[in-house]
């Protein structure tokens, strides 16, 4: 009769799901795809990155991020924060101005677009008329200079955008007013530079490409200076006092002239070519930085000598005899320098370097001797290495948590402390100790905004595998994904570069001064060290990684550094099955003899499949001490306690030819992988330039691609077909392994449970192995057995995508050793335990031990969608605080996202998350246990997105108005320390008590480790509250969601 | 008035098939031959074979071998028996179906010509017609009496047969009348049709063919892809709603007075797929559905079912076991006997192999 309950039927139902599940794209991860500009503000201490798709996002202290979409699908070229005000101005490249502003709405700020606006010039006017080529927003923060491709500045008025025609600075008017023998050399062109006079607001800069540059009286309209150089303008900088003004050119020389009252032009009394006597390529931008030391920091980009390193991506650094030129491996989009932020101060003293480079950002302390990097605690490029898997481990208990950052505490030396540099902001006393623990080691100087998330409720690790065999462990917890440690594969194998080697090359004295920066390397050495699947328990510390060589690695965490020979077995999966070569590529080569391993994850077996194929499944299960691994020929079982094999089973089917010639066998050079790779990430470049989140298209735009639709309809010339054939058992790849799964359940009969493994395959068949694990008195004496005890073939023969064993109470039974650490109830052991095959098609529950059918669901049958990702995941109510649901968190190949209940098999809810073209973001979808998720939405960023209405994380933020801040720090010299506090207290008054006990505490405790510890473990302790906390939130963010809709 | 009779025999066993030949002699009452099944039964007990399906022929007085497979043609072979008459049987499985007809014997004799002029095998092979218990369904259209005269529900019955589905679909855009005039539509229509497939055969179903439906869940909306992938979900049993590109040889029912059908049906599809809803459900459909588990004893069973539709059939159960064997490199014991192992499923299965490898990879290779 069940089958007639038809979901939507039930009201009371319907109300608990609108408690239990809701949809949220909530956060992006790692460094946004293809930026194109970069803005920053001093007085906000908020960076603002804006990209070729038209986004900007803007980041402050860690946890204070937002995001902005224009409405036009153009690339951002230029941003400016409005000074002192929560408001900042884009150019497109359409030449259209957008006025954004951070609002504060309901406690928390959010950005929004208010304006937009396009220069206009007169009827009839050539376009480059109205190009704008330089945007200046004035200190007034009424009225935007415009200079343009013509040569003229506009003035439009803020914050409507008015044009202000009479204002305009035309090149004639400025030509007039220059003396004659300047008339004479066409002087104008484009304007390349506007700045305005550091203390005069009524004197503004303008430089012409052709080499003038003139200080303009705006109330006079006169010129009060003139300066002539010989050479390509690119861009001048003015110093902080206003008496001295940098130019630098296209022939990679720069010039200082000073400014005085006197309106006849001097001769540039010094012209520098810094990487001279060769030519030069141009320096596209300069800063001249004054200290008090008295030395002044000269920073350029560009400049390099064009025939030897003219295809450098470089920024030097001058100051007091030293020069480096940072060489950054991808183009350099914009860098600004971060200085003294108050206006009145009289030096610059910059204490940090902040480069956009089209795939990563880099901040260089320049404060500290040697000028070290400084790690950003946001913006991590996921792609250091492409990222080939990923793994999702939630609430990691706090021991294992410690270990794995005091592991990546020491890989992270070369990076700069920066201790002293910027005021920490003031924590609110919940989250102190653990975003002390965060930032003991470093102060990150763009702490701009206040967030005002919740510290996460629990520690939860993301693990990617990237192509170049390094495992990385990011700290998913909160709004900001940081790298705690990166783990290598690469030392257990013989590879044909030397990894050391690189880095040491550059000699002392070597000119130009290169040093490289930045971890973006996306060159691998060799494709078969590649991480395909990963698996670690967070109880015991043993991760399992395997490899694209049929590699398979058992690392054990440990603390100490160490020297050992890695174990290597060898397991034949090929077994009695004659007659059959293996054309891919080779297995990697072990490096013999004892390694030297630093603390952390240090691998002590390597099993190694045979033919060396991509393992496609592994499951690791720390309590047994047993690891499962397939391929697409089969899979194996080894006991990494005796580091023996236990068995090994061929899944072949004799037709299948493809499996063992092997996926990669048509590489055939490393060249030619290395273009393939080019080619996948200008592939996945492209695609996501189509990403846009669903807005409201504008209505032309709309119109246009129906029309485009239609006529590629009309042009379409064979038209695309699809042939229906039943599948049959000798499709290929039928022995592909897809799942493991080890679980402690009824295989045999309904009295004894026993331990067993489970695997799916390709072709529609799960293999059942009872499994005999010796006691742990007797672990090491007897030996692993196992012996095959059923064997299922699936008749719709679709791909095993996953396996479940459900308990008594038809709960998915426990993590191995889960119970063991009390964070979960032993499974019920009583009632019959239930197995869920997941196929690409349907889903099925069969009755343990006589594998009866249930019950079950044809996904594919009924709406033509095939399951890709498949979760199992607990979802809490947000009304009631105990109640939970266990359920199926399903990603289907048209990229949406489904929730099936368990045991009963009826869908819940459904939204569209991925576009369907989006292979790869459908491909890479990981979930959690909370039934959130992870996708790549570009090879740099992960979407996170959330299905629980109380499992939720998301930025919330506040960025105070400037006009306090301005307030405090004018009368307030000494600054920024002070004042931003101060400014921070004002945000709030509900809790600005706990908040002005902030400073005390932090330096309490940043002196005392212990008390840190102590802080913390108390907060461990007191988990139920966090709780209480966690009701709160899931209130708030159900209220947001309301509020997000409508808006 | 006895009279003697003498059999030809297959034996099951597979040394002997090909040359061993049993023969038996017996009387049988000619006044009073009695029912068929009663003979049947007589055979199988003279040969000791009462398990085995056999195929009964007769030679008739002109030398042909016709068949005995009811009461009617039991009594007019008896009654042509002259006075010996000659009974070939043959195990159901290997039955040669082309022995029957006319000629036949007389042909079979004449060894040497087969021989001496080998043009003689390639000639054109006789249609085969099975017996009647032996038919099976391919096709039938259903739902007649609740769709619009327009359109066609055909159910396509992959089971049991070895014949490919054998059609492609494609996409195109179908004109449907709407409140606001006509509109042009996303459709999905049928493409090709592979000579000698499932689809073609039956006749039910023409390129062009407009496809509405899958197994009761309407297409429209849905991506080529999804369609597709809905198609071979239900390709054991494939129900399609099709609206035929011919409309001409549609019947046209009193109930329906709609002179021009094509633009009757249009107004009425959007509200049909309610109407049709309560007699149709996909769920009911699952006879296809009984996956195999073996157990550790090695003996294969098809999965039990609270509910179960007693309709599955053994052959579809023996190819699936011949499958199994194939993978695993075993014969479950007990099915020996049955297995049709020298007629040559197996060997039939390998060399058919090569070319019936498709490369479907559905995405499975990425491993990210």
């Amino acid at each position: 009769m069940r089958r007639f309950l038809r979901p939507g039927h039930d009201p009371a139902r319907e109300r608990l799901k609108r408690d239990l599940f809701q949809f949220n794209k909530t956060v992006e991860h790692g460094f946004p795809h293809q930026p194109s500009a970069l803005g920053y503000s001093p007085s906000l201490r908020i960076l603002a990155i804006g990209t070729r798709s038209g986004a900007i996002k803007l980041y402050g202290a860690p946890g204070v991020e937002f995001m902005g979409l224009h409405r036009e699908n153009n690339a951002a070229v230029q941003i400016h924060f409005l000074p002192g005000q929560c408001r900042l101005v884009t150019l497109l490249d359409d030449n259209s101005l957008h006025l954004w502003s951070l609002k504060v709405k309901g406690g928390v700020s959010e950005l929004q677009e208010d304006e937009s606006f396009t220069l206009r010039g007169p009827p009839g006017a050539a376009p480059s008329a109205t190009q704008i080529t330089v945007v200046l927003p004035h200190s007034s923060c009424q009225l935007l200079y415009l200079g343009t491709e013509s040569g003229s500045v506009f003035v439009v008025q803020l914050p409507a955008f008015r044009a202000l025609e009479d204002r305009t600075i035309s090149s004639e008017a400025v030509l007039q007013r220059l003396p004659e023998e300047v008339r004479h050399r066409r002087a104008f062109e484009m304007v390349e530079a506007l700045q305005e006079h550091p203390r005069d607001p009524n004197q503004i800069l303008i430089g012409y490409s052709r080499g003038l540059v003139v200080i303009w009286d705006l109330q006079g309209s006169c010129v009060l200076c003139h300066f002539l150089s010989s050479q390509q303008l690119e861009n001048v900088c003015w110093q902080r006092d206003g008496h001295l003004i940098v130019s630098c050119h296209s022939d990679g020389g720069y010039c200082q002239w000073p400014v005085s009252s006197d309106t006849l032009q001097p001769e540039p009394p010094r012209s520098c070519v810094p990487y001279g006597p060769f030519p030069c390529k141009a320096i596209t931008k300069i800063f001249w930085l004054t200290t008090k030391q008295g030395l002044p920091f000269t920073i350029f980009q560009g400049g390099m000598p064009r025939a030897s390193y003219g295809d450098r991506h470089c920024i030097s650094v001058v100051h007091n005899g030293q020069q480096t030129a940072f060489d950054f491996t991808s183009r350099v989009i914009d860098f600004t320098v971060l200085t003294e932020a108050n206006p009145e101060a009289a030096f610059d003293d910059p204490y940090a370097l902040v480069v956009l480079a089209e795939e990563e950002l880099v901040v260089i302390d320049l404060q500290t001797a040697g000028w070290p990097p400084v790690q950003p605690p946001y913006l991590a490029s996921l792609h250091c290495s492409a990222i080939t898997c990923s793994h999702h481990v939630s609430n990691i208990p706090l021991k294992l948590w410690e270990r794995i950052i005091a592991a990546g505490s020491r890989q992270n030396t070369h990076f700069s402390t920066m201790v002293g540099l910027a005021p920490a902001p003031p924590q609110p006393r919940a989250r102190l100790a653990h975003e002390l623990l965060r930032h003991l080691l470093q102060e990150w100087p763009i702490n701009g905004g206040t967030s005002l998330a919740p510290a996460p409720p629990q520690r939860d690790l993301l693990l990617t595998g990237h192509e170049d065999g390094t495992v990385r462990f990011w700290d998913a917890s909160g709004v900001c994904l940081r790298l705690l440690y990166k783990l290598s594969t690469v030392r257990v194998f013989l590879t044909d570069t030397d990894p050391n080697d690189s880095l040491n090359a550059q000699g002392e004295d070597e000119w130009p001064p290169l040093r490289k920066v930045g971890s973006f390397d996306p060159y691998s050495d060799d494709p078969r060290l590649g991480i395909q699947k990963i698996f670690l328990c967070k109880y015991s510390g043993y991760l399992a990684v395997a490899g694209t060589a049929g590699q398979v690695l058992v690392l054990e965490l440990n603390d100490e550094e160490a020297e050992h020979a890695v174990e290597q077995v060898e397991a034949d999966l090929l077994q009695d099955q004659e007659g059959y070569r293996w054309k891919g590529h080779e297995r990697l080569c072990a490096r013999p003899g004892p390694v030297h391993f630093e603390p952390g994850f240090q691998p002590f077996v390597l099993v190694q499949c045979q033919p060396p194929a991509v393992v496609t499944s592994l499951a690791l299960h720390s309590e047994w001490r047993l690891v499962a691994f397939g391929t697409s020929h089969g899979f194996g079982l080894f006991d990494h306690q005796q580091r023996r094999q236990v068995f090994v089973k061929c899944t072949l089917h004799p037709n299948d030819q493809l499996a063992l010639e092997g996926p990669l066998s048509r590489v055939k050079s490393l060249k030619k992988s290395l273009r393939q790779s080019f080619r996948r990430i200008r592939r996945s470049r492209v695609s996501s330039r189509k990403r846009r989140p669903a807005g409201p298209p504008g209505e032309v735009q709309e119109g246009r691609s129906r029309a485009e639709r239609t006529g590629l309809q009309n042009v379409e010339l064979a038209p695309v077909q699809r042939k229906i054939e039943a599948r049959s058992a000798e499709d290929s790849f039928t022995g592909f392994v897809r799942t493991l799964y080890f679980a402690d359940t009824y295989l045999r009969d309904s009295f004894r449970h026993c331990p067993s493994l489970w695997a799916g395959t390709n072709g529609g068949t799960v293999y059942a192995f009872a499994l005999r694990v010796p006691p742990a008195e007797r672990r090491m004496d007897e030996p692993v057995r196992a012996e095959q005890a059923k064997e299922i073939q699936l008749m719709h023969r679709a791909p095993v995508v996953g396996i479940l064993v459900l308990d008594g109470h038809s709960v998915p039974l426990p993590e191995p050793l889960e119970v063991a650490h009390d964070l979960s109830k032993s499974p019920d052991m009583q009632g019959s335990h239930q197995l869920l095959v997941v196929s690409e098609e349907q889903f099925k529950v069969f009755a343990l031990p006589g594998v009866s059918a249930r019950l079950k669901l044809k996904l594919t049958a009924l709406e033509g969608s095939r399951v890709r990702r498949v979760g199992a995941a607990h979802f809490g109510s947000c009304r009631a605080e105990r109640y939970r649901e266990h359920h199926l968190a399903v990603l289907t190949n048209l990229g949406d996202i489904q929730v099936v209940s368990l045991p009963l098999l009826k869908p819940q809810v459904r939204y569209s998350c991925i576009r369907r073209e989006d292979v790869s973001g459908i491909a890479s979808c990981v979930f959690t246990k909370h039934g959130q998720g992870f996708y790549l939405i570009s090879p740099s960023e992960f979407e996170r997105f959330s299905l629980s209405t109380k499992w939720l994380v998301e930025p919330r933020c506040l960025v105070d108005s400037a006009e306090t801040k301005n307030h405090s720090r004018l009368c307030d010299r000494p600054g920024p320390e002070k004042a931003s506090g101060r400014a921070r207290n004002s945000g709030s008054q509900s809790d600005g008590e706990e908040r002005r006990s902030g400073p005390v505490m932090e330096h309490a405790l940043l002196n005392d480790e212990r008390v840190l510890k102590e802080i913390q473990s108390t907060l461990e302790g007191d988990r139920g509250s966090c709780g209480d906390w966690r009701s709160q939130r899931a209130a708030v963010g159900y209220g947001l969601s309301n509020g997000g809709g409508c808006s | 008035m006895n009279r003697s009779h003498r059999h030809g025999a297959g034996s099951g066993c597979l040394g002997t098939m090909e040359f061993g030949a049993e023969f038996r002699r017996f009387s049988l009452e000619r006044s009073k031959p009695g029912k068929f099944e009663e003979f049947y039964g007589l055979l199988q007990h003279v040969h000791k074979i009462p398990n085995v399906d056999v195929l009964v022929g007769y030679a008739d007085i002109h030398g042909d071998l016709l068949p005995i497979n009811n009461d009617d043609n039991y009594h007019k072979a008896v009654s042509t028996a002259n006075p010996l008459l000659r009974i070939f049987i043959q195990k159901k499985e290997e039955a040669d179906y082309s022995a029957f007809g006319t000629d036949t014997l007389i042909k079979k004799k004449n060894v040497l010509t087969n021989v001496l002029r080998p043009d003689n095998h390639r000639k054109k092979p006789h249609i085969v017609i099975s017996m009647p218990q032996d038919f099976r369904p391919v096709s039938s259209i259903i739902d007649v009496d609740i769709l619009p005269e327009t359109h066609r529900r055909v159910r396509l019955y992959k089971y049991g047969t070895e014949k490919p589905l054998g059609f492609y679909i494609r996409d195109g855009s179908s004109v449907r009348v709407t409140p606001h005039g006509l509109e042009k539509v996303p459709g999905i229509f049928i493409s090709r049709l592979v000579p000698g497939g499932l689809a073609q055969s039956t006749g039910l179903l023409a390129v062009n063919d407009e496809v509405l439906e899958v197994n009761g869940i309407e297409v429209s909306g849905k991506s080529l892809d999804q369609v597709t992938d809905m198609m071979i979900a239900n390709s054991r049993n494939l129900i399609i709603t099709v609206r035929p590109a011919n409309q001409r040889n549609n019947v046209i029912r009193n109930s329906r007075t709609s002179g021009s059908s094509g633009q009757s049906t249009d107004n009425s599809l959007p509200g049909y797929p309610q109407q049709i809803e309560p007699s149709f459900e996909p769920e009911d459909e699952d006879s296809d559905e009984d996956d195999i588990i073996i157990e550790d004893n090695g003996v294969p069973q098809q999965i039990p079912k609270a509910v179960h539709n007693t309709e599955s059939l053994e052959s579809l159960t023996q190819i699936e076991l011949s499958f199994e064997s194939g993978q695993n490199g075993f014969i479950p014991s007990s099915e020996v006997s049955l297995a049709p192992l020298a007629s040559g499923t197996n060997t039939e299965f390998e060399t058919r192999a090569p070319d019936q490898k498709l490369l479907e990879e559905d995405g499975t290779i990425i491993t990210l």
